[in-house]
Parts: structure tokens; sequence; C-alpha cells
């Protein structure tokens, strides 16, 4: 093994010894793209040094862990793939008297407000709850808060139109009192999702759903974990349920295509098997 | 005796696209390394260009997929607003990780980690681009004992690129469109059947 690879193992098996956060299943070649960013901003040369780092100063893992974990995402992010939620996959949900749907990976919240103004603007989101999960406890503090920049807000005026919004976007959120550039999602949203810890690594199941959504997270792990989250996914999913990815994730690679069907090939929707 | 690749990667971004199409028309299905290609486009664009690539007795085109097993004599296209990589098990990752020279995809990117999994049975070529994404990629090609390619100054449309190469990289290969083609032809053809 060249050493290069060696020290990545290494680092992945002190942090999960020591911290908990398992990174060791994760695809090598962005992750190494990234660690050789953390040296540089942590001012080491080598991973084996920003070992050392995150050993001795637990306050660098934090620094860390926003190098492993932190996507940037947009509200109604492939508009297409909202679009096909609203009109194909909705009125399915709209047949359950309750509904659940999980937003995994939800990082700093984009996804699962977008999720819970769809279900607004169809009437369900008063009979939703939205589970939101990270592994990133900072994303998740931001997240819950409902706070983004007005700037990048106005910026997915035009995603949400195109994922047929039936309103300005502008009316799902207001001015903070703390800073003219600051907005905060409406307490409605808000209060119908709920923001928490889970691993796709290391956690379970932790309740059935009927729509789970997580994007451009399973291009991170390598083919076992993706093969261990898509599981948990089945697991989860009532029969009938659907689980939404990436658009250019698929199931074309995994043993897990046996147990979803296709729903929408080109947005990536997949439904669980009846079976 | 021909020194032999197992995948070629290509990048390039502002008047690549022409190049690429005469290279590309010059193939047949007796090609047998992998092609990855990664051209600037803009993010929103469609994931077209195995489509416009395409012609009749041309490899096998198509866009490159997570976790897709590279297969030889097969050209794959990174899709726009993604990176693509190389993992060791030579398989092809995407990730959107942050843009590197304001690209993604970026050559850099799929370069470097190419560079690690295949070593000597890799080419890298630069084509003709208005940044300097690259570069740094095909050094770490050079020093993984790969082959530097880089297009001829007087034949690119824009320099950039491949002048940021030439600079990275000095005892690059230069060739111009026709030049590259033959190169291509001569280490990846097999005539003994």
């Amino acid at each position: 093994m060249a050493i290069a690879e060696l020290e990545v193992r290494l680092l992945l098996e002190a942090i999960f010894d020591r911290y908990h956060y398992d990174f060791r299943s994760y695809a090598m070649a962005s992750l190494k793209r990234r660690l050789a960013q953390a040296c540089d901003s942590l001012h080491v040369t080598t991973v084996s040094g920003l070992q050392e780092r995150v050993l001795h100063e637990p306050e660098s893992f934090s620094q860390l862990l926003q190098y492993l974990t932190v996507q940037v995402s947009d509200m109604f992010r492939d508009p297409g793939f909202f679009l096909a939620l609203r009109r194909q996959v909705l009125p399915v949900l709209a047949t359950y008297p309750s509904i659940k749907v999980w937003c995994a990976g939800c990082s700093a919240g984009e996804e699962a407000y977008s999720l819970a103004i769809l279900l607004h603007e169809e009437g369900l989101l008063d009979r939703s709850i939205i589970y939101a999960t990270d592994i990133n406890a900072q994303s998740l503090r931001m997240a819950s808060t409902g706070v983004f920049t007005l700037e990048r807000l106005r910026g997915f005026t035009e995603n949400h139109r195109r994922a047929g919004g039936k309103c300005s976007l502008s009316d799902y959120y207001h001015a903070s009192q703390d800073s003219k550039d600051l907005v905060i999602m409406d307490a409605s949203l808000r209060r119908k999702i709920t923001f928490s810890d889970h691993s796709l690594a290391t956690d379970n199941v932790f309740s059935e759903m009927h729509l789970i959504t997580c994007r451009n997270v399973l291009i991170y792990f390598d083919h076992a974990l993706q093969t261990r989250a898509l599981r948990l996914f089945s697991d989860s999913l009532v029969r009938g349920g659907f689980l939404g990815l990436g658009s250019k994730e698929s199931l074309r690679f995994t043993e897990a295509s046996e147990q979803f069907t296709d729903f929408s090939l080109p947005e990536r929707i997949y439904r669980r098997k009846a079976s | 005796m021909t020194r032999r690749f197992d995948l070629v990667v290509i990048g390039g971004s502002a008047g690549a696209i022409e190049v690429l199409g005469k290279v590309l028309a010059g193939l047949t299905d007796r090609f047998s390394p992998a092609v990855a290609i990664v051209i600037h486009l803009p993010p929103e664009g469609p994931n077209v260009l195995h489509e416009v690539f395409a012609t009749p007795g041309s490899p096998p085109m198509k866009p490159a997929e997570d976790k897709e097993p590279i297969n030889p004599g097969t050209i794959y296209f990174a899709p726009p607003d993604y990176h693509l990589l190389v993992e060791s098990g030579r398989t092809f990752a995407l990730s959107q990780d942050d843009r590197l020279h304001f690209s993604r995809p970026a050559v850099d990117v799929l370069f470097e980690s190419a560079a690690e999994a295949y070593g000597d049975r890799l080419m890298g070529v630069i084509l003709s681009g208005a940044n300097s994404d690259g570069a740094q990629g095909l050094r770490a090609v050079a020093d993984a004992g790969g082959m530097a390619v880089v297009q001829a100054l007087e034949s690119a449309e824009m320099i950039a690129m491949p002048a940021a190469a030439l600079e990275a990289v000095p005892d690059s290969i230069e060739v111009n469109v026709s030049a590259l083609a033959d190169l291509l032809r001569t280490h990846g053809v097999l005539n003994d059947r």
C-alpha cells in the first residue's frame, strides 16, 4: 500500500476510535483531495501530521470535520426533481393519513426546507413530519435556526418557480432582526422539521418513512457503505415508499437495485418493492 | 515495442471541442484503452457530449457514472457540474466538491486521481483552453510515470491551458491535431489479431 493511502487509513481509524465518526468507507479519491485541503488550512504537511493534530488538539478535529462533511446545497436544486415529487409522488403520499419524510444528509437544511414548502403547497404539510439528519452538528445547528442569507434565498427563487412553485419563495421567510442581510424561514415550516444527528455509516432505522431523499451523499461513499445506506433506506421505507437520489446517482452499480423499482429514472426516483 | 496504455485522460476548455471532434473521429472500435474526458462547460448544460461526438464505427461513448467500472475501449465524458475522479480499483467516482480554477469538472481532479490509479499505464492530454486547469494534473501524470501530451500552441485556439501545462511539464510531447490522432492510434490500436 502506498504511504499516502496508509496514512489516510490510519487517520480514519484514529478518528473512528477517538471521535466515533466513521469515514473509513468513504470514496477514497475525493476524500484524499479534501484531506489535502485540510492539511493546507491546518498548516501540516502530511496526513500523519493531521493525525497528530486531531488526536492531541480536539478543537482541530472540528475544523477537519468541516472539510470531511460539509456539502453545499441549494433550495429546489434540480427543479425537475422537485417537480416530479410534486406531480407524481405527493399525490401518492396524499393517500396516507400521515406522511413521514426523511432527508438524509441534510447539511444546512436547504433541501429539508424545500420539501416542507413543497408539502405545504400541496396541502400536505399539516399531516407530515420531516426528519432531517446529518453527522455534522454544526450544520444541524445552523439548519434548525432556519437562517439563510437573503442573497442566497433570492438565488433560489428561480429554482422554486421551475419546480412548480405556487407563490413567491419570499412568502416563506422574513427578515431577521439581527441583520438586514439575513432572513429566517417561517416557524410554520421549521416546526414540521426535526433536525437530528444520524450516521448512515453507523446508525440504524429510526422510523417508518414514506419518502426518503438522499441526494449527492452516496457519491461520497464507497461501494460497501453505499450498499449499507441503501439497505437502511429500504428497511426504513413502507412498501411502495419512495427514494430520491441525486441527479448523477443511481442504483445501477449496487445490489440494492433488487429492492427497488424505477419510478422516474430521469429524476432518479425509485420505489421500494411491494414484497 | 510500442508503449501501451490502459487509460487516456483528456482535458480542455475553450477551443477543445473541435479538436476532440477531429481526434475522436479517427478512432474505431479497435482502440483499446479507455478514454476519460473533461471539458469545461456551463454547469446547467445538458449531459450530451457523448452524443455530439459519436459517429458510425466510433468506440462506445457515454457519460461517466459514479462507481462505474472503467471498461477498455470506451470513451467517457465528465457530466456537467460534477468533478470526475478515478478510484484505485479502476472505477469512476463523481463529486460536487468545490470548483477548482472556477471549474467543475476540473481537469486537475481527473488527472491527479487517474495518475494515482494508473501510474505508467496512463496518457494525459491537454488541449486548447482558456485557463491553467490541467497543468498540475499533467505534472502528476508525468510524476507517476505516465505520458504527458500537450496540444502544440500554434494549433491551439486558446493557448493559456496548453501553455501552463508545458510550463509545468516542459518535456511533454507537443502535437498538432493530426499528430495527436496518429499518436493515439499508434499507442492504442491493437494490430495483432
